[in-house]
Order: C-alpha cells, then sequence, then structure tokens
C-alpha cells in the first residue's frame, strides 16, 4: 500500500531529517520493505550535491569479490569525474556501497551522469543544488540511523515507506526517484500505474533511461521528459492525471518547491495541513501528527487535484 | 448449536417463517425473554456518571480497552483527550454511550458501532463509521474519503468536507455532510439517505440500485443509473426535521434541494435464485 509524507518550511531551514523520520516511522504500517528520502538542503555556492550507489545491498552476501569490486567502481568514478573536469569537494562514505560526493561541475548534466552509470553496478541516486536523495532496506529510523539523517537541516523534504508490489524488495525499486538528469527534482508514489509499459517504451525512445521496473519510476521520468519540452512544473503535472492511468497520489519537489497530484479516481489517501509558514502532506494524518500534536485543521485534496507549494 | 426443527414459540412470534430441514447453525430464540435483545457482555451505563482520560501516549488497544472498561465501571459518558489521528478508535461499541474524542481520528474510526452518540471535536480518516447499525456521530470537522461506507442505520454528520466516496454502498441510515464531497459519493448505495448541502464531485450516485442523495449544491455530473426525482412535501418535511436536529441548514433552502434517485434500468431486479438464474438461461 506504500505510506508518502513531504514537508516544506518556508523562510526558514529546519532539522528536516528528523521531522521527515518521525513522519515515515508513524506509517511503518503501510509498509516496511524500505524508506527513502528526498532532503533539500542549503545549497552551497558553486557547489553540487551527488548520492550514488556502487552496489546493491544485497550484494555484498553474494560475493567474495564485491568489496574489490566496489573500492574499483569507486576509483572509476572519481577519475571520471576528473576527466569530465569536475573536481570532488568532499567526499562521504555513508555506508559500504552509498556515497555522498559535493563537485564542483559546470558541464552538461545528463551526459555526466550517463558516464558514470556507464560503470558496471553504479546507479547515480540524485545530484542537485540542496536535493540528497536516500532510500535503503528497513524501516525509517533504520535508514535514518544508518544514513545519519536526523539533524539533517533544510527547507523541504519527501520521503516513502515502501510495501512492495510491483517490483522488487531492492534499493533500485525504492522510492524518491530522481527525474535523471534534472537537478534537484524527486517523487514519490502512492499506487499503481496500469500502462507504464507503454509509457516507458515511448519515453525510452525518447532517450530516457530507467533504472528499475517500478511503475513509480515512470512518473520522476515523464515529469523530466514535459520538462524538457518546456513545460512548467505545475503543468507537467496537470499532464500525468490525463495520461496515466491507474490509481495514484504522488508528491514531487524540486529546489525550492513541494507539489502534489492525485489521480481522478482519488483512489489513495493524501491529508493535507497548510499553515502560513509550514505545510505538510502525508497519507495519513497520524504522520502529520508526529511532528504536530497540537489541534490543528487537515483536509483531503480532491480528485484530480494538482497543488504547488514554494519555499 | 443447532436445533433440526424450530422452536414453536420462535415461529409464533413470527421471527421466521420457514422449516428448516437438515444441519443448521441457527439459533432458536424466544421474543419474550428479554435478555434475548441485549447483546451479550454489555454492561449497564449511566450517562450522569463521566470520565475523562488523555490517550497521547496510548496506543490504539489501550484505548479501546480503556473505553470498554470505563463502560463496564457503568460510566455513560466518556471523554478521550488527545486521539492523535491513531486509526481504529472508538470501534465495535454495541453500547447506548455518550462518546466524545477531543481531536482527530485516523482510518476506520468508530467503525461497526451499535448504539453510541459520539462527537469528534476534529476530523476523520478513511472509512469513518463504517457499518455503523445505530446510534449518531457527529464529526464537527472534516472528513477523509468512504465516509460511512456500509451504514445500516443511525445518523452520520460530517460539519466540514467529505472525501470521495462518500456513503459507498450504503444500507440505510442517513448520512449528512455541510460541505463539499468528492467524487462517486452514492457509489452503489442501496438503500438510506445521503443529504449534501455543498457541491458534490462527479459520477454522483453511482450504479445505484436504491435509497435518496439529497443535494444542496451544485452536481458534477451523475454516474451511471442515477437520475433526478422530485422533491415531495414529505422529503421537505423529513429534510427541515433532520437537519434542524443537528443546527445545519441547506444553503438554498430544502425546498430547493436536487434529489437524486435510482433509475433501476442498470440491475436485473427479478427474484430469481443463481440457480434459477442458470435454468432460465
Amino acid at each position: 500500500m506504500c505510506g508518502i509524507a513531504g514537508l516544506i518550511h518556508r523562510g526558514g531551514a529546519a532539522d528536516i531529517g528528523s521531522e521527515m523520520t518521525s513522519m515515515l516511522q508513524s506509517m511503518k504500517h503501510r509498509g516496511p520493505d524500505s524508506a527513502g528520502f528526498a532532503v533539500y538542503g542549503v545549497p552551497r555556492e558553486g557547489e553540487l550535491v551527488m548520492r550514488f550507489k556502487v552496489a546493491e545491498q544485497e550484494d555484498l552476501a553474494k560475493g567474495f569479490d564485491i568489496r574489490r569490486q566496489m573500492r574499483e567502481r569507486r576509483a572509476e568514478v572519481d577519475a571520471r569525474i576528473e576527466s569530465l573536469g569536475g573536481r570532488i569537494v568532499d567526499a562521504e562514505q555513508a555506508t559500504e556501497y552509498a556515497l555522498r560526493y559535493r563537485l564542483e561541475f559546470d558541464g552538461d548534466l545528463r551526459g555526466f551522469a550517463d558516464y558514470l552509470e556507464d560503470i558496471e553496478g553504479v546507479e547515480v541516486l540524485s545530484i542537485g543544488d540542496g536535493l540528497e536523495l536516500i532510500k535503503d532496506l528497513g524501516d525509517a529510523n533504520r535508514v535514518a540511523d544508518q544514513y545519519k539523517l536526523k539533524g539533517f537541516t533544510g527547507t523541504h523534504a519527501i520521503g516513502h515507506t515502501r510495501m512492495a508490489t510491483e517490483s522488487d524488495v531492492d534499493i533500485r525499486s525504492a522510492h524518491p526517484y530522481w527525474a535523471y538528469p534534472f537537478r534537484d527534482i524527486s517523487v514519490v508514489h502512492n499506487g499503481q500505474l496500469t500502462n507504464y509499459w507503454n509509457n516507458r517504451r515511448e519515453l525510452e525512445h525518447r532517450g530516457h533511461r530507467f533504472v528499475s521496473n517500478c511503475d513509480s519510476e515512470l512518473i520522476a521520468v515523464y515529469l523530466a521528459d514535459r520538462r524538457t519540452a518546456g513545460d512548467a512544473l505545475d503543468d507537467a503535472m496537470r499532464a500525468t492525471i490525463d495520461e496515466l492511468d491507474g490509481v495514484f497520489t504522488y508528491l514531487v519537489a524540486t529546489a525550492d518547491s513541494l507539489g502534489m497530484a492525485k489521480d481522478v479516481m482519488a483512489a489513495k489517501p493524501m491529508v493535507l495541513y497548510e499553515g502560513d509558514d509550514f505545510i505538510a502532506l502525508a497519507s495519513e494524518e497520524v504522520a502529520i501528527r508526529s511532528i504536530f500534536p497540537e489541534e490543528i485543521d487537515t483536509t483531503d485534496p480532491y480528485e484530480g487535484e494538482v497543488r504547488v507549494w514554494h519555499i | 448449536m443447532a436445533h433440526l426443527e424450530p422452536e414453536p414459540k420462535s415461529v409464533a412470534g413470527e421471527m421466521h417463517a420457514e422449516r428448516l430441514a437438515g444441519r443448521t447453525q441457527q439459533v432458536f430464540f424466544s421474543p419474550a425473554e428479554e435478555d434475548n435483545f441485549l447483546t451479550p457482555g454489555n454492561p449497564e451505563v449511566d450517562f450522569d456518571k463521566r470520565a475523562e482520560f488523555d490517550a497521547a501516549e496510548m496506543d490504539t488497544t489501550a484505548i479501546n480497552l480503556r473505553i470498554r472498561e470505563l463502560m463496564g465501571e457503568g460510566y455513560g459518558t466518556i471523554v478521550v483527550g488527545n486521539p492523535l489521528a491513531k486509526h481504529s478508535l472508538g470501534v465495535g461499541i454495541l453500547n447506548r454511550l455518550r462518546l466524545t474524542f477531543e481531536g482527530s481520528l485516523g482510518y476506520f474510526g468508530v467503525g461497526m458501532i451499535d448504539g453510541p452518540n459520539v462527537r469528534v471535536a476534529g476530523r476523520v480518516g478513511w472509512s469513518c463509521a463504517e457499518n455503523m447499525m445505530a446510534g449518531t456521530v457527529v464529526i464537527e470537522k472534516n472528513a477523509g474519503s468512504c465516509l460511512g461506507a456500509g451504514i445500516r442505520g443511525g445518523d452520520l454528520v460530517c460539519r466540514g468536507d467529505a472525501g470521495a466516496r462518500t456513503g459507498i454502498e450504503m444500507k440505510g441510515g442517513t448520512v449528512i455532510v455541510g460541505g463539499r464531497t468528492g467524487a462517486f459519493s452514492g457509489f452503489m448505495m442501496q438503500r438510506g439517505r445521503l443529504v449534501l448541502l455543498g457541491d458534490a464531485g462527479k459520477n454522483l450516485g453511482d450504479s445505484m440500485y436504491d435509497g435518496t442523495i439529497y443535494v444542496g449544491g451544485a452536481i458534477a455530473s451523475l454516474g451511471i443509473d442515477a437520475v433526478p426525482g422530485e422533491i415531495t412535501g414529505l422529503d421537505v418535511e423529513w429534510l427541515t426535521r433532520k437537519l434542524a436536529r443537528y443546527g445545519l441548514e441547506a444553503p438554498g433552502g430544502v425546498a430547493n434541494m436536487h434529489k437524486i434517485v435510482a433509475g433501476k434500468k442498470l440491475w436485473n431486479y427479478d427474484n430469481l435464485e443463481p440457480a434459477e438464474k442458470k435454468l432460465v438461461l
């Protein structure tokens, strides 16, 4: 069934790592297979943040050689960044297989990401000025502890707690998805898309890459495609209401905004709290109450509704 | 356990008419014995006896057990503070009781109740009062989708807006929404009355078998087999009395509300059992 959540602070940064962890953990019953976060930190001038992995978690148990492979893959990533004119400002090893780089790079982002993903076993999870995409197996507390997310300061975030239905239990099928290669755009989704393969084939013909067989990835790629065509984010989201079949409620975040869309059947839940300087959305109100215990007014967005909030 | 032959007094009491043959699980009872009309284990409560507790640090099971314990001690008025939108609170209460939640409920709040008078000071999530049999539930703020799904009796009132599929498959009772309502409200309803004082979303009353929908605002679209009906004097009288009971008013007056009923063109209203249909076809 999956649970999704989003929050945005208007006019200031806060501990969004702890807030999102709390929201997702309170919806663990909606799906304990994996948890994922797209958190938007305060950007540094002239720097990008890249999150990537050099293996799946399950690979670690599969072979004696995997650790050597991971070292070689990382060294190759470093070499290719340098060959493209990039400079690694800071490198942080979040887990054995997941890394966080702060970079200086001002070239073509698609070519950059494609070149890194050309290395076997390497997947770029996100690149952005503020976006950092973290996802792994287990519940929200476990992932947040593993990646030291509690205390992460930023302006907005989306998150996902997954009950795998359409694809495997692995990091590649976990949400959120980055709208590759658009910096700072990420998506989480609750539902099923029934015209996934038709849309995927069409998008692949236009040069977009899919890393998983998870139908939710289609939304991120679809939005990326519409952005390539010059659509504004809210227009691209409205197009999904007509063109994607199935049942869905999804959240999308960009460098400075948070959006939601709900299908015309309103088959998947979403509860919205809209304050003056803080907005929170979640599949269940109990998630919002986990960070907002006092009495507040909440609503359900209606069928076919698209909303976007800015910082 | 099974009686192969019905007791004469239960037949005389018109509790059933058929004579059963073979094995059956049916338990026959006497209408003359008052105990037979009480749900086993229902305590006697006193409305003047009031209890209040804070549910902030309690989980769903503990909250529901506490309500049950208090009823067992004879408390007829119970106030639950800080429910914090937890799921499945106040479910399965088959008793007279005045129950107030000083806050919001999550999913499946006060489902399968039979008798209590409930007030929710906040909002409710999906499927509030599902399969409610009797009593009243008044929600002061908004409601999520599937409000009153499968309700069979009683009054369910939401003063704010409600989500999609309000009154889905309702089989009796009354559901009233003070504000706007989402798509597919009254979907497959079979009996009862759905009163929507604000605007109604698209496909209102889709595939409804029977029952009546009244709408005070605009209707985005009617669903399959939902057709306009004519407001009668009886409708006006009933709506006036029912809305007054909860301090509500139709924006343009009850006489000007839209009435929607089943066209009864979609379903085959014959009396054949499935096995008989096979023979006919």
